[in-house]
């Protein structure tokens, strides 16, 4: 085994290879490596961000469908108080115009009443008189006993 | 190759034998034709067979990741992207595990040890005649496969992992502080004359620890895969000692084989993670 001449050839090389690879593989090698490192790390962390998000809208989401809910028997409760107020109203209507049916049926009635007392009191007098005749016939002239027959029946 | 002429220490020893090219004893440039000359070469020679197949290697592990890097993305990676993508969040795990300060260089280091050794100790998996056989084609006598069976290549690796080491320690420390370390641990005193007397001897312990990384760094791969190409050389030889013995080598080349693909990945992690650990030795006071 001799030691010469290619120790060296073998150390020179090798020097050449390790700065080669310094040089044009392990610093662009190890670049791309950590890029991809990084890329995945926003890639994750983008995902985590995402989700985040997700549960965000989600709470959003929630929030909003309360409101509206809350919204909504608002709505209802009004609809109901206005619908009870028109039926209170449609009822005060009613009552209001069954008192003024009532007010002029009365009114009629009334009428009614002054026309047959009328009528009764004509009838009345009439009656009054022809009984009056039919006794005075025999004693009184009824011309002579108008005004007296005329008093009696207007006090009736 | 074995049926030849070869004897069987022959036969090894050729395949020990790297493809050397130096100056040979008449002072012409050439390849050495046997081991002999090899040796006689000196230190002013190359191995150009471990040369061409760390290149090769490294250049096919460079290109590979190099494509990868060009066509990076950060959307849905493709095949070759995610391949590269495993074994460098494998390598950076472990740099984070191992190494507490901040380096933009150990972790490319890590990578380009673990990769390119694991693909030198790969060449150990190719069956041993068979590369050669074909360099022989072309006229090539000699042709180890396995760079990290050259002792050559691990201490390669290991010096380069070394003077990392002695550099960033420097920095990081200080000379003042780099000296500190070799000379005052690990015996202390509060007496100054003690003291004194203290530092040759921490300065031998210190030296010898230090020294130690990178030679065990070095020698604990190329034992691992110099042991294991032996075996399959051995097991080889099996195949020209008749038929049962040759089918006999086959079931055992096959179980070598498949042990062996953990041992090349468990060297090749070894000493990306010692490097890594040595690495942050010498960044940290201790």
């Amino acid at each position: 085994m001799n030691i010469n001449l290619t120790l060296f050839g073998q150390l020179v090389s090798f020097g050449v290879f390790v700065w080669f690879t310094l040089k044009y593989i392990w610093t662009p090698m190890m670049g791309a490596l950590e890029e991809r490192r990084n890329g995945i790390a926003d890639s994750l962390s983008a995902a985590e961000k995402g989700k985040h998000d997700e549960v965000l809208a989600k709470q959003h989401a929630k929030k909003i469908l309360l409101e509206a809910k809350n919204q909504a028997s608002e709505i209802k409760a009004q609809g109901e108080k206005r619908a009870s107020e028109i039926v209170d109203e449609a009822k005060n209507e009613a009552y209001a115009e069954g008192e003024r049916l009532l007010t002029a049926a009365r009114a009629e009635i009334d009428q009614e009443v002054s026309r047959a007392r009328e009528q009764l009191r004509e009838q009345v007098a009439t009656l009054a008189i022809s009984g009056a005749e039919r006794i005075l016939q025999r004693e009184i002239d009824a011309a002579a006993h108008k005004d007296v027959v005329d008093s009696v029946a207007n006090q009736i | 190759m074995a049926g030849d002429t070869l004897t069987s220490s022959e036969y090894i020893k050729h395949h020990l034998t790297n493809l050397t090219f130096g100056q040979k004893a008449d002072g012409s440039l050439g390849i050495a034709d046997t081991a002999a000359e090899a040796a006689q070469m000196g230190f002013w020679a190359i191995h150009v067979d471990t040369m061409f197949w760390s290149l090769l290697l490294g250049g096919i592990f460079l290109y590979y990741f190099k494509k990868a890097a060009d066509t990076v993305t950060t959307g849905v990676p493709g095949g070759l992207q995610n391949f590269c993508e495993w074994i460098i969040e494998f390598i950076d795990e472990s740099v984070r595990g191992s190494f507490t300060s901040k380096n933009v260089l150990v972790a490319p280091l890590a990578l380009t040890i673990f990769v390119w050794v694991f693909l030198m100790n790969l060449m150990d998996l190719v069956p041993v005649d068979v590369i050669p056989l074909l360099a022989g084609w072309f006229g090539i006598h000699f042709m180890k496969v396995v760079p990290s069976t050259d002792l050559n290549a691990t201490f390669g690796l290991a010096i380069g992992v070394f003077s990392l080491m002695i550099f960033y320690s420097i920095k990081v420390k200080g000379l003042k502080g780099f000296m500190g370390e070799l000379t005052f641990m690990p015996f202390q005193s509060k007496n100054l004359v003690v003291q004194v007397l203290f530092i040759p001897i921490n300065f031998l312990l210190e030296f010898v620890s230090l020294i130690a990384k990178p030679v065990s760094l070095a020698l604990r791969l190329f034992g691992n895969m110099y042991a294991g190409e032996m075996i399959f050389i051995l097991i080889a030889i099996m195949y020209n000692a008749g038929l049962v013995l040759g089918l006999f080598g086959g079931v055992l080349q096959l179980g070598w084989a498949i042990f062996h693909i953990l041992i090349i990945t468990l060297q090749a992690f070894i000493f990306m993670t010692l490097a890594i650990v040595y690495m942050d030795m010498a960044h940290n006071e201790h």
